[in-house]
């Protein structure tokens, strides 16, 4: 993380306690309490104890989506060990600092835990098993080449002996290990372990309510506390009367945290939040004071047609082949707006501060992110800090920040010696988000005789991610995510459509809200931007939506759509059933979905989603499939519901009855088909959300005739086109 | 001072008898597995069952809950053996982040009692608890294998 570019590492103690590696707060695969471990590891990833138990470290946090499963998976196959006798440990990132980051990165986000770690999880893994093998070779004195390897027992076939991982664990604790770039990885074709529909190992703790959340920490004599922050983001505290609520049951302390929020620090959170809620504030609510939704809409209107903006994908001229004579335009104008996480465990941390340490517990998708904010608002020095990383309820990118982690320290800081459990109310949560951006998006094709699209104009105007969260990373003030699944060519994702000319272009205009990593990030939009305009261009120009596609996808974008084609059963509708479709490539993973719905009296139906996924390969089918039906609800919740609206500069939306997600009666159901072609790494996690949306807007237009372009769908009267 | 029957055992909590019986059984005993999600009744994290009931329990101040018989997540299963619900959560592998299954293993414990094989329609009316990670469709199918179970 660039975090640490500032950290002096030598001044950071190895092991950070006394005993070498300590696993501090070990969360357990299996659910049982593990002992830290004092067993020699094989390797960084790899510790095996004498009775054969393998315990597997990796560090990309696990929220639900399984890669805490998956990346053992694929470092138990280059293993070679027995997968029932394998648990997994998470390394704390104080850990991973002392050891020179050995575990590599420790975030999931953007749908990188698998892709991005499996070369060097694989090569762990696969180097343990060198290494188990020469120790009993060593033994034996025989060539490590004679030896095999299956379910961490080691033969050898000339003498006939036979021993196992747990017994030359030790001694192999000693082998110099292999150079990791000369080892040869295994081709998943003959993969047995990873690829596999293995099961998690924590579903029973799910289910007896023993999976310990951030919001569970129990820590000895440890209080909690209730924050209120400016209504309006940018705000400030001006004064507060705590005299008014110290006397109110329960309540320890009332403290300003920063320069934005008041808390009241309590014996249980009730009485927390009662007295934070009676706290008079008085507040600055600075210059924003008066920004509204429609304030918002007339600026990025205003960026539709402006002159300057930045281009993220320019192939030929668009402008001139729009000019040529005979060319037919079409255009468009989308709105897409706010959208919180709403993640079901509110935002929440514990810190425990005294004068010489400071110990975070908080359920973060960056630990190392959390790690540095620790250091930061502590003041203490990085071999002072630390942070455990909890269960998490719902990331979904919201938690790779870490504003809930520095308030917690703030308010801590203020009770040296004594453990507070900060927690957000769902209030708090639905108005200080970093939510998903907001943006209105232009789009101009021109057409000639033939029916074929000689030019692609598309202009965004809205809000920056990495503006909001880390404008360090702009590039000559330009966002280049802001083009997720639109540039020219990248593994990450591009636009799919082979047009001759093409302007992508954006037109940067940022709110005093607070624009966030939000579960498929820029797709979201974008997908509904491109797959509904291309499906205008279809029905303007009377060409089929599929066929028209296929005139102009990119081949595995199209591989994907045609699977979904084929097994929705599209071009043969029920009566009063309607198809509709999209793809999409992002994340680096190609994804399709048709959606078939009916639209009766202005009330939507979506019956049924047929989605497909080709992240190049697949580690564990269970849980991708899992992932892919859980983003349609995610991505159906924001197109049904999902809006975040502003009054006065304060979010609008408070709780779930005024921000509604869907339930279990829409829940269309979602047939999977996986088509891992091989050669890439794509994500999972995220790149279905994008494709979930314009497929089902395309159905209602249908199904009714009714092109929508403003979002969310519960603002629009489909009865009437 | 609350007593409350808490998982068949009697236990005590000092607190404001208006507290929501969700914050005395998670701050005051302790029993964590049941979950904060909206405290206005609307996410269903917080159900437990009041006297054989699923009862959203951030909305229920602590007085109106003496005397009666609460089970939370951590009373269903017996002697360490899983409820037949539980049991077709882990056979369907249902949770994904897991924070909303308490609530929704609670919720589909007390339908299954009132209805022990529920239509879809009868699912969809009374389990409207939120599951951001999507797990609605394994959900559904624990239910119905539940049902058979």
């Amino acid at each position: 993380m660039n975090a640490f570019t500032h950290i002096d590492r030598r001044s950071f103690l190895v092991g950070a306690s006394a005993g070498g590696l300590s696993l501090g707060m070990s969360l357990s695969f299996t659910g049982a309490a593990e002992a830290a471990v004092t067993m020699p590891e094989v390797n960084a990833w790899v510790v095996v104890k004498p009775d054969d138990s393998v315990v597997i470290r990796v560090v990309r946090p696990d929220m639900g989506q399984g890669s805490m499963t998956g990346l053992a998976q694929l470092v138990a196959e280059e293993l070679e060990c027995d997968w029932s006798k394998v648990s997994t440990e998470y390394p704390t990132p104080g850990e991973n600092l002392a050891r020179k980051r050995v575990w590599g990165a420790m975030n999931s986000t953007g749908s990188q835990a698998i892709r991005s770690s499996q070369d060097y999880v694989r090569r762990g893994g696969a180097a343990a098993r060198i290494m188990l093998v020469q120790a009993a070779a060593d033994e034996w004195k025989v060539p490590a080449a004679e030896c095999t390897v299956e379910k961490g027992v080691i033969s050898h076939k000339g003498s006939g002996k036979k021993t196992s991982f747990g017994k030359v664990a030790a001694a192999a604790a000693k082998i110099a290990p292999p150079d990791p770039k000369g080892i040869v990885l295994k081709d998943p074709k003959t993969w047995t372990i990873a690829g596999k529909p293995l099961k998690r190992a924590d579903t029973i703790d799910k289910v007896t309510g023993k999976h310990s959340f951030g919001i569970d920490v129990k820590l000895p004599g440890m209080m909690i506390a209730a924050i209120r922050q400016c209504p309006v983001n940018g705000g400030k505290v001006k004064s507060f009367e705590s005299a008014r609520v110290e006397g109110m049951r329960g309540v320890k302390k009332v403290v300003q945290v920063g320069e934005e929020a008041v808390a009241v620090v309590a014996d249980n959170f009730w009485n927390a939040k009662q007295a934070v809620l009676a706290l008079p504030v008085v507040w600055d609510e600075g210059k924003s004071a008066d920004v509204s939704s429609e304030t918002i809409a007339a600026i990025l209107k205003a960026g539709l047609d402006a002159d300057e903006a930045f281009v993220g994908n320019r192939i030929g001229d668009a402008k001139e082949a729009l000019a040529q004579p005979g060319v037919r335009k079409i255009e468009a104008v989308y709105a897409y707006p706010f959208q919180n996480h709403a993640t079901m465990e509110p935002m929440n941390a514990t810190a425990l501060y005294t004068a010489d340490k400071c110990e975070v517990w908080c359920p973060t998708q960056n630990a190392e992110a959390a790690l540095a904010v620790t250091i930061a608002t502590s003041g203490l020095p990085a071999d002072k800090c630390e942070v455990y990383k909890t269960q998490l309820g719902g990331g979904f990118g919201r938690r790779g920040r870490a504003d809930f982690v520095a308030q917690a320290i703030l308010i801590a800081k203020q009770l040296p010696g004594t453990p507070v459990k900060l927690l957000w109310t769902r209030e708090e949560d639905m108005t200080h988000c970093s939510y998903h951006p907001i943006t209105q998006c232009k789009l101009t094709a021109g057409v000639d005789e033939k029916g074929n699209v000689t030019a692609w104009k598309m202009r965004i105007s809205g809000q920056s991610i990495i503006a909001s969260l880390a404008p360090e990373r702009l590039e000559n003030g330009m966002d280049p995510a802001t083009f997720q699944g639109l540039t020219a060519s990248a593994p990450e994702g591009a636009f799919g459509y082979n047009i001759p000319n093409v302007l992508i272009d954006h037109a940067m205009r940022n709110t005093h809200l607070t624009a966030g990593f939000w579960r498929g990030v820029n797709s979201n939009h974008n997908a509904i931007y491109v797959e509904s305009f291309i499906d205008e261009i279809a029905h303007e120009t009377k060409q089929d939506p599929l066929e028209f596609r296929r005139k102009l996808l990119k081949p595995k974008q199209l591989a994907v759509l045609n699977a979904v084609a084929a097994k929705a059963g599209y071009g043969k509708p029920a009566k009063g059933r309607a198809f509709g479709l999209s793809s999409m490539n992002t994340f680096g993973s190609y994804v399709a979905a048709c959606a078939e719905v009916s639209v009766v009296d202005g009330k939507l139906t979506i019956h049924r989603i047929v989605a497909a996924t080709d992240p190049g390969y697949i580690v564990n089918p269970a849980l991708v499939e899992r992932q892919v039906m859980g983003s349609f609800v995610y991505g159906l919740s924001a197109l049904l519901y999902g809006e975040i609206s502003v009054k006065n500069g304060a979010v609008e939306q408070t709780n779930f009855d005024t921000y509604n997600v869907m339930r279990m009666a829409e829940m269309p159901v979602v047939e999977v088909i996986l088509a891992p072609s091989g050669g890439f790494w794509g994500g999972v996690g995220e790149p279905t959300i994008s494709v979930a949306a314009p497929a089902v807007l395309n159905a209602i237009f249908a199904a009714t005739g009714k092109r929508v372009r403003s979002f969310p769908l519960m603002n629009q009267d489909l009865g009437t086109v | 001072m609350a007593t409350l029957n808490v998982n068949g055992k009697t236990m005590t909590a000092d607190v404001d008898p208006r507290t929501p019986l969700l914050w005395v059984i998670r701050d005051s005993l302790g029993l964590t597995g049941t979950k904060y999600g909206c405290g206005i009744a609307q996410c269903g994290c917080c159900t437990v069952h009041i006297d054989g009931v699923a009862t959203r329990s951030c909305s229920v101040p602590v007085s109106a809950a003496a005397g009666k018989k609460i089970t939370t997540i951590e009373g269903l299963a017996i002697d360490g053996k899983l409820s037949k619900v539980q049991q077709a959560w882990v056979d369907s592998e249902v949770p994904q982040c897991g924070y909303c299954q308490s609530g929704m293993v609670m919720a589909v414990s007390a339908l299954l009692k009132d209805k022990p094989k529920p239509t879809n329609d009868e699912i969809d009316a009374a389990i409207t608890n939120i599951c951001r990670c999507g797990t609605y469709q394994q959900v559904r199918e624990a239910i119905h294998a539940a049902a058979k179970a």
